[in-house]
């Protein structure tokens, strides 16, 4: 998949405006370009209200592409009328973050998973529906004597595992999570995580997996994307990032992530930002960074940086990399 | 003649709080005993039920309407879950204060947080209006709140998320309580906010000589402020000692486990280790430890009977029937 200057916009009008006012841009994802390869695996990483989400809604068509386009296999996803788009979801689907909520309650675990199938392939009878289900239950761990009870019965472990079935069970080529573990305790976190890059290496899906979290993406990625108020800051793979981050954003970003270990913790340096994120409606000219950042220049103001290639597998966006070293 | 920092300013003993609840008694925490001196640092780990933040409502007299408390908590010597009400408002606050997870859902969406500020001093340190303004912007300055003088005339929602924490953390702070009680005050927040709010409450412990009971279960968190770790499982303590001891020299299965399954950036390894099952439904508990199904060591002997809390080595406790090194006969 091919992502060309996505930009994502939201009209904001006030309740209270006239009718002849013009509402402001809210700027979600504004103007991101990244590859995603057949069988890998790329993380998003950035704080709230980055764009992260949006984008991986935008992948999909979820939300309304304000401009860019998203090419999936040499095909313009954004060309396509609703009916041909929806044909394609076969190929593309998501888990999403809260896994309860993004089950039907009123619906039990088996009609949940078989759901995708008996919309995108009606032809199949009823027992070669109910085999698939049993048989992706078993690949995800779900033991199939739940078959017929609701989602409410279940853990958010479980829940999120069904979210996973119900993803995989159409034999997707790209999955996007959109924070799969985020709402999960640590011990079941790494329950969900390794399931997902198992089911990954045998059905060589490529994988979006969005998180907040540097430590999970740093576990399950091969490619890693950061970034900051809409913008990506930084892509490269993952040993690139995680080893020598370039970008100011990135090095504040890692050196805040907690690590169990009191005398590292204790030792370390932490870079503080200071202030808080601006607001995506009115974004800071020139490099949407630079009000945060401890090297900014009257430069930065200018002229919006955009992705540099620093080496075959590093790209920042930073004008100052050279000087900052 | 200040004897105060040689004893502890906080002993729990056997704290138990059950919950009625049409389906029988819940109990979220039992027997659990800690002990904390002033100036000294706790934190309170553990996966969601398995009695964290129900401990620290019980410490603050905040238990919902069913829930039923045994045992002691001496806060001065004075066992603090015997009080009344009204007895109970002189010490919070003033002696024992807290941060609560949600900053959002903490505060008044309806008052200006200078006046929900300046209430605290109002009614706890009997201050005049002008007097608590002005302490209260100090406090703002303290917690490293930009334009704290404007930000006094400020409502709720037009905070940031981080920022509104440092409101609740200099809410907390204002009447200089001896005792802490942090529940989850970075969870909601993005990393480099934690960041900055850990970094604060490092700073007031150092300045204030304050007595926290940092609960969370984010052990990065914990490795960085706290002295001495608790590790709670539904409920029960599973281990119990100095930071250094609980990080380096885990005992516990469950303990060592929940280490080795967190993605950890500083190192490399392919798959992460897992702790398999789901923690277990408090209102079915398990005879004997109720860690049992999901232990890999567990024998025969754990269903039988729930281990007892006992200190194997100095300053640390372990609730396993697997001795350090092997198996007790």
């Amino acid at each position: 998949m091919e992502v060309n200057n996505l930009k994502v916009h939201f009209n904001i009008k006030s309740d209270n405006a006239w009718p002849w006012e013009k509402g402001q841009a809210l700027k979600a994802v504004d103007g991101v370009n990244l590859t995603i390869y057949a069988g890998e695996t790329l993380g998003v990483v950035g704080e709230s209200g980055c764009g992260k989400s949006t984008l991986a809604r935008a992948l999909l068509r979820l939300v309304p592409i304000t401009e860019g386009n998203v090419v999936w296999l040499g095909q313009d996803l954004t060309d396509l009328d609703k009916r041909q788009m929806r044909s394609k979801r076969q190929e593309l689907q998501m888990i999403f973050q809260d896994p309860l909520a993004s089950l039907d309650p009123r619906m039990t675990v088996g009609d949940i998973i078989a759901e995708p199938l008996r919309t995108f392939r009606p032809e199949l009878s009823k027992d070669a529906v109910k085999a698939e289900v049993r048989a992706i239950m078993d690949r995800v761990g779900l033991l199939p004597n739940v078959i017929n009870r609701y989602p409410h019965e279940f853990s958010g472990g479980q829940c999120q595992r069904i979210g996973i079935a119900r993803a995989l069970i159409l034999k997707p080529k790209l999955v996007v999570c959109d924070e799969p573990v985020s709402a999960l305790d640590v011990s079941i976190q790494a329950q969900v995580v390794n399931l997902l890059k198992e089911l990954q290496a045998e059905m060589g899906l490529s994988l979006v997996f969005i998180a907040h979290d540097l430590s999970v993406v740093k576990h399950i990625s091969d490619r890693v994307l950061v970034m900051y108020l809409g913008n990506a800051v930084e892509l490269a793979s993952k040993r690139a990032l995680y080893e020598n981050p370039q970008h100011p954003y990135t090095k504040a970003l890692l050196s805040a992530v907690p690590v169990p270990d009191p005398r590292v913790e204790r030792g370390k340096k932490i870079q503080l930002l200071t202030g808080d994120l601006p607001s995506p409606i009115s974004p800071p000219t020139g490099c949407v960074f630079r009000t945060r950042c401890p090297h900014a220049n009257e430069g930065c103001a200018q002229q919006k940086p955009i992705l540099q290639v620093l080496s075959k597998e590093h790209q920042a966006a930073c004008s100052r990399l050279a000087e900052i070293g | 003649m200040n004897l105060s920092n040689t004893k502890n300013l906080v002993e729990v003993n056997n704290l138990r709080v059950k919950f009625r609840t049409p389906d029988g008694f819940v109990t979220a925490v039992n027997d659990l005993n800690f002990t904390l001196a002033q100036g000294e640092t706790l934190g309170i780990v553990g996966e969601s039920g398995s009695g964290k933040s129900q401990t620290a409502f019980a410490l603050m007299g905040l238990l919902a309407g069913n829930g039923v408390i045994e045992g002691e908590a001496r806060f001065n010597e004075q066992n603090i879950l015997t009080l009344n009400e009204k007895a109970m408002n002189r010490i919070r606050s003033k002696e024992i204060a807290m941060i609560f997870q949600d900053p959002m859902t903490s505060l008044n969406p309806y008052m200006k947080v200078g006046k929900q500020l300046m209430e605290v001093l109002m009614l706890h340190k009997g201050m005049s209006k002008a007097e608590a303004f002005e302490a209260s912007v100090k406090m703002l300055d303290a917690v490293k709140m930009p334009e704290a003088r404007k930000r006094m005339n400020m409502y709720p929602h037009e905070f940031s998320g981080g920022m509104r924490q440092r409101v609740m953390i200099a809410m907390a702070l204002l009447c200089q309580p001896k005792l802490l009680i942090a529940d989850e005050p970075t969870t909601a927040l993005d990393v480099t906010v934690q960041a900055q709010i850990l970094t604060l409450l490092n700073e007031l412990k150092n300045d204030f000589n304050t007595s926290i009971i940092m609960i969370t279960h984010d052990l990065g968190v914990v490795a960085g402020l706290c002295d001495k770790v608790l590790v709670m499982y539904a409920g029960q303590t599973m281990e119990y000692g100095t930071a250094e001891d609980v990080f380096y020299r885990p005992t516990h299965p469950y303990t060592q486990g929940l280490l080795k399954a967190i993605p950890r950036l500083d190192a490399e390894d392919e798959k992460l280790s897992t702790i398999p099952g789901n923690p277990p439904n408090l209102l079915h508990m398990p005879s004997g430890c109720p860690f049992q199904a999901r232990c890999e060591f567990a024998k025969e002997r754990c269903g039988d009977s729930m281990p007892a809390l006992k200190e194997f080595a100095p300053g640390q406790l372990r609730a396993c029937h697997k001795s350090v090194d092997g198996w007790v006969a």
